[in-house]
């Protein structure tokens, strides 16, 4: 029960920081990022194939990192001034063509069959030291986030993306260029993907395409929009209710024990899709509140 | 500062919007520009301020081309709109709305922002205090802190007319600032604004509510169709007939 309770806190870690990432694209800047899990896969790619080239690890997650930016940036310069849901598009096609070159890029990501024996982060003692210092580490990288989160929101850099999101012409008529703002909070959100990615790669310990289609993006939409849009503990708490009906309804069987198991995955997707609409319905500003005050 | 508006065109596939409209907006002066629905004032207003491209003509403030700028340089130069429909920061506070609009701040570079907070605090203070002296100059002391969004038609027109003095700008372009705004209001804002001419600041304005515009400017230039069709005094103005057949013809009696 340790074990798993360790699994899942590292699984909700990785989570966490995408959510930080796509919370500062949308709710704090408005950005519609659709292909979230793009960045995730570069970064996951990246970490995987310089580690078992034999890259130290800091280095290759530093590079999953860099990368994942690399990535955005291009994206950024052609995209970040379209209206909101041109840009949705964009990225989310963007995700879809990161996949299709893993795919058929076999000569360096070994295509759809994946890649296996992933180096792990902490390799010295037994299974559970390991387990709980990767765990840890993921913490430390979402601790970080949420503390510079909290330095950008109470910025008047934090400021500016706010008014970004609610009137993009009201800052242009004010002197201020909306775009420079944007492509910032694109590159950020795209690295602290980038780390995610990675952290999950040598988590896991094997990546293949599969593992990184647009739904992955879609569960950290619910995960935010559970939680609360635009705060940072909405962040946390969509994260841990994601986290509570993937996980929860595992143990659905346990109660109802005559759903086959090929039905449990479609199940378990109906419970978030019904949660998501009940949130919608009754709690549209999210658990922790609304855009209005921190 | 001079504002020179030459010869500004506007045309969609053939239909012509603003055709060849020529203003000059001295230093410090105060301009009317009505007209009938229609006519083509918003859109010159977006021409001038650089949130659509004019097709011809060109933009000249203080000697300066400005005519193929983005609309966030030309309001760095030191004009700057207001909207028809305000465009406050509805999910910020009145206070935050005036903060945002401060030009300048070192505290929008992220780089700032984390390794020199006491720069940024330093700087914070000082918009801050203009901030307080923005607020009590419009009275909105009492609003201060709620959402800009949950402000009364006249009070979010205040606070755009905030917002654009915050910027630091010298000549401020109204898009119907009394539309929709009681006229207790109406009165308030006319006098902050013939305040802020008193300053120095050009104000050029677009207006519906022809009594409260005259009281204001020394001059109106009458729009028809996308062209000018008259200007001179108020009284001037709206004793001329083609105005009249305009305004009529319009159906705005």
């Amino acid at each position: 029960m340790d074990a798993y309770l360790i699994a899942i806190g590292t699984i909700a870690g990785i989570y966490l920081l995408l959510a930080l990432g796509l919370n500062l694209q949308f709710g704090l800047t408005g950005l519609i990022n659709f292909g979230h899990v793009g960045f995730f896969c570069v970064g996951a790619y990246t970490s995987a194939i310089l580690s078992t080239k034999g890259v130290p690890i800091p280095l290759s997650l530093a590079a999953a990192a860099a990368l994942a930016m690399l990535a955005a940036w291009p994206l950024g310069i052609i995209s970040i001034r379209l209206r909101e849901d041109y840009f949705a598009i964009v990225t989310l096609g963007f995700s879809e063509v990161v996949r299709l070159v893993v795919t058929s890029e076999g000569w360096l990501t070994n295509g759809v069959q994946g890649i296996a024996g992933i180096p792990r982060i902490f390799r010295a003692g037994g299974g559970e030291a390991q387990a709980v210092l990767m765990l840890g580490l993921t913490l430390a990288f979402c601790l970080i986030s949420i503390v510079a989160m909290m330095r950008i929101v109470r910025s008047p850099f934090g400021r500016m993306i706010e008014a970004i999101r609610d009137n993009e012409e009201a800052v242009r008529s004010l002197g201020k260029e909306p775009a420079r703002f944007k492509m910032q909070v694109l590159l950020l959100g795209s690295m602290l993907a980038g780390i995610s990615g990675a952290l999950y790669a040598h988590y896991i310990g094997y990546i293949s395409p599969d593992q990184f289609i647009p739904f992955v993006t879609f569960q950290v939409w619910m995960a935010i929009i559970m939680g609360g849009v635009g705060r940072i503990s909405g962040t946390i708490a969509g994260v841990l209710i994601l986290m509570f009906f993937l996980e929860g309804s595992r143990f659905l069987r346990d109660v109802a024990p005559f759903i086959p198991e090929v039905s449990m995955a479609s199940i378990r997707l109906g419970v978030i899709g019904l949660a998501l609409i009940l949130f919608t319905i009754y709690r549209p500003q999210g658990l922790m509140g609304d855009f209005t005050k921190r | 500062m001079i504002l020179n508006i030459n010869d500004v065109s506007k045309a969609y596939s053939g239909l012509v919007v603003v055709d060849k409209v020529s203003i000059r907006l001295d230093d410090g002066e105060m301009i009317g520009v009505i007209g009938p629905n229609g006519a083509g004032k918003s859109t010159l207003f977006s021409l001038v301020t650089g949130f659509l491209e004019a097709n011809d003509g060109d933009v000249v403030l203080d000697g300066r081309s400005i005519g193929r700028q983005s609309a966030a340089e030309r309001a760095r130069h030191g004009m700057v709109r207001t909207f028809q429909v305000p465009r406050e920061f509805a999910n910020m506070t009145v206070r935050e709305n005036l903060m945002a609009a401060a030009p300048r701040q070192s505290g929008e570079n992220l780089i700032n922002a984390f390794f020199r907070p006491r720069l940024v605090a330093a700087q914070e203070k000082e918009i801050g205090a203009r901030v307080d002296e923005t607020i009590a100059f419009l009275k909105l002391e009492r609003v201060a802190d709620s959402l800009a969004g949950q402000l009364s038609g006249g009070q979010k027109k205040l606070l755009e007319l905030g917002r654009a003095l915050m910027t630091g700008a010298r000549v401020i372009l109204l898009d119907e600032p009394f539309a929709g705004v009681n006229p207790v209001l109406i009165e308030e804002l006319s006098s902050k604004i013939r305040e802020l001419n008193a300053r120095g600041i050009g104000f050029l304005i677009i207006e519906h509510d022809l009594g409260a515009l005259s009281r204001l400017v020394s001059k109106l230039y009458v729009m028809d169709r996308g062209r000018l069709i008259a200007s001179g005094t108020p009284q001037e103005v709206l004793a001329d007939p083609l105005v009249r057949e305009a305004y009529i013809g319009g159906g705005l009696a």
